[in-house]
């Protein structure tokens, strides 16, 4: 018993340490993902800003539903959710606490995606590059419209000869990345802010209620385990007790069918309790194929 | 059993990520695979295709393979499935379970593998560069030029050395095209193997919890049973050779003494502990002649049974009277109708 009190605290000690490094990690691999990626802008007029906004919003809904697979609590809270009342009532308080913290853990890694892309600028400049007023840069004031609009698709692209040394192309470049920084700072500072605000100021609301329902969610949480560790001993336990009354038959059948005077105890009783009264090449033979052909039922009663 | 215990725990709880983890392994595998392979296009019109395919599919469907074959569940789902009924019935939800979670971790390295290659984007190029578009990104009018030529000439275009076909449509044009293409159809991939890996793990609480719990338990159990009938047969396997052994040594012994009409040694009540474990094979002669036995001659998988106790103090834990070969040989034909 102390072995498995020793091993329930350390899952109830754990569970959060463990959701936060699965956190941390997803948002290393957001980071990684992105400097590992070959970004490279088609710069044709249609389809900049389909693969400038791809790139920036579907690998965070690809993060997002990566954390919450990962996330062993979302199948708590859905089973908590969907099980029939019977003997206990369901606290909506207690879900709701475990949703919300399965959401903002999810959350880091697609914030930390945005924030990366809007800071390194590329997409921002793939997406919308199209979409600047020619006539605020000298080299693309007269120009005729489909041939500015190609140009101006091609500014992401440094190497194009269309746009190579082209001191528009690279006004046009610093112009929209400036405002992605802005916007990646921004969205960046807004975020913490509210962190700060939603951790400092939580104190002030509520208190009982999230103790209540932390309490609870970890409740939840750690009988759910302490049920598949029981089951696991259970099984183990009924395998050990099937499998010695299926050697006790054997014997039993081999006792029946041999004519051996019966044996005395005393010295040998330790090493017939190992053998099983199974001594015999043919004996063990049987013993595997009716283990084959032939498995106990399931009764150990 | 204690130690059997604290093993089939061991393995138990850890049979989930000991899985897990060989996915992971796998998974990383496969992008270190694609790392380090060396991916050359033909540059040539037909070959192009199915050269870039190729690679695309064929490895995914090894590492599948590979997920299977290195999954020691596959043996235990085998022989549950093979097994006649007999006194036991046999469960197909059981079966089901045990077959998708098998499955469904084979299908990780090969999504990985399939995802890195579109991401990368060097498949695609090499296996449509020749569908690229060239009357909207490049010179459709350039003239002198057949089908079949323009064709060679697009089908050089992954291959930048040899390229030349710059007037026709830029290289680099091509080759960005056909990179986001490829990469827009690998993030729709991942997006859409990520989606189904959501639905499938959260749909299920929704609707067949009970059944689940069920299928998972039985199937830890068989798999259990199976381990721990492994270690009991190993164990019966142990006491049956020492008993053998021993018996064996004895019988050499008691045929020597009986050769050199020995009398018989002192009575081991004053005979310690490690003259018992020599088991009457004190001379290197003897010893010589037990190992030559041991090996032209391997006792019969054939156990005497143990003697009732004597008055003279010889029926200690360890010792076994040895029975005259004759009757041996009668018992063993004895028991053999089974």
């Amino acid at each position: 018993m102390d072995r498995f009190r020793m091993i329930f605290q350390y899952f109830q000690s754990n569970s959060e340490s463990v959701m936060n490094g699965i956190c941390g990690l997803l948002a290393l691999a957001s980071v990684k993902m992105y400097t590992s990626l070959d970004f490279s802008c088609p710069c044709l007029p249609q389809y900049n800003m389909a693969y400038g906004l791809g790139i920036m919003f579907v690998p965070p809904i690809i993060l997002f539903l990566c954390g919450l697979i990962l996330n062993r609590q979302s199948l708590v809270m859905l089973e908590e959710w969907r099980r029939p009342p019977g003997h206990r009532k369901k606290d909506l308080a207690v879900i709701r606490y475990m949703c919300s913290s399965i959401m903002q853990r999810a959350m880091v890694a697609p914030v930390v995606w945005i924030v990366v892309t809007l800071l390194d600028g590329k997409c921002l400049i793939c997406a919308f590059s199209g979409s600047m007023d020619p006539q605020k840069f000298v080299d693309f004031a007269n120009v005729s419209t489909e041939q500015v609009q190609q140009l101006l698709a091609k500014v992401p692209c440094k190497d194009d000869e269309l746009v190579r040394n082209n001191t528009s192309r690279k006004a046009v470049s610093r112009y929209l990345r400036c405002w992605s920084q802005a916007l990646g700072w921004s969205i960046l500072l807004i975020l913490i802010i509210a962190a700060f605000l939603a951790r400092w100021l939580r104190p002030c609301f509520n208190q009982a209620t999230l103790l209540q329902a932390r309490h609870w969610s970890n409740y939840i949480d750690i009988e759910q385990k302490i049920f598949e560790e029981t089951c696991c001993e259970h099984s183990r336990l009924f395998a050990h007790k099937c499998i010695l009354h299926f050697f006790e038959s054997m014997q039993q059948e081999i006792k029946l069918h041999s004519f051996s005077l019966p044996r005395e105890g005393g010295g040998a009783e330790g090493r017939e309790g190992l053998l099983q009264g199974i001594t015999d090449q043919d004996q063990v033979n049987k013993l595997l194929k009716t283990w084959y052909y032939e498995k106990p039922p399931l009764d150990v009663s | 059993m204690d130690k059997f215990r604290m093993i089939f725990q061991f393995f138990q709880s850890n049979q989930e990520s000991f899985m897990n983890g060989i996915c992971g392994i796998m998974a990383l595998a496969s992008t270190q695979m694609y790392s380090a392979f060396d991916f050359n296009c033909p540059c040539l019109p037909h070959y192009n295709l199915a050269y870039g395919l190729g690679i695309l599919l064929v490895p995914p469907f090894i590492l599948f393979l590979l997920g299977f074959v290195l999954n020691n569940n596959i043996s235990m789902l085998a022989e549950e499935w093979r097994r006649p009924q007999g006194q036991r019935g046999k469960d197909p939800a059981v079966l089901r379970y045990m077959f998708c979670s098998m499955a469904q971790r084979a299908m990780i390295a090969p999504a990985v593998w399939v995802s890195v290659t579109l991401l990368d984007g060097k498949c695609i190029t090499c296996a449509f560069c020749t569908s690229v578009p060239v009357e909207t990104l490049g010179n459709a009018s350039h003239p002198h030029l057949s089908q079949g030529e323009i064709q060679r000439v697009l089908a050089r275009i992954p291959c930048k050395e040899i390229y030349n076909g710059q007037q026709l449509i830029a290289n680099e044009v091509a080759v960005r095209y056909l990179r986001c293409i490829s990469q827009a159809l690998g993030w729709c991939f991942v997006l859409l193997m990520t989606t189904l890996a959501f639905l499938v793990r959260s749909l299920r609480p929704c609707f067949s919890q009970a059944a689940f719990l069920k299928s998972r338990y039985w199937s830890h159990y068989i798999d259990i049973e199976r381990k721990l009938f492994d270690e009991t047969c190993a164990e019966h396997a142990r006491s049956f050779a020492k008993v053998c052994i021993q018996q064996f040594f004895e019988g050499m012994s008691t045929d020597l003494v009986a050769a050199r009409c020995h009398l018989p040694r002192k009575a081991p009540a004053d005979a310690g502990e490690a003259a018992e474990k020599l088991l009457g094979i004190t001379d290197q002669g003897t010893m010589n002649m037990a190992l030559k036995s041991w090996h032209r001659c391997k006792p019969p998988l054939h156990l005497h049974p143990p003697a009732l106790p004597a008055g003279n103090g010889w029926a200690g834990e360890g010792q076994l009277p040895t029975h005259p070969s004759a009757p041996r040989k009668e018992t063993a034909a004895y028991y053999s109708w089974v």
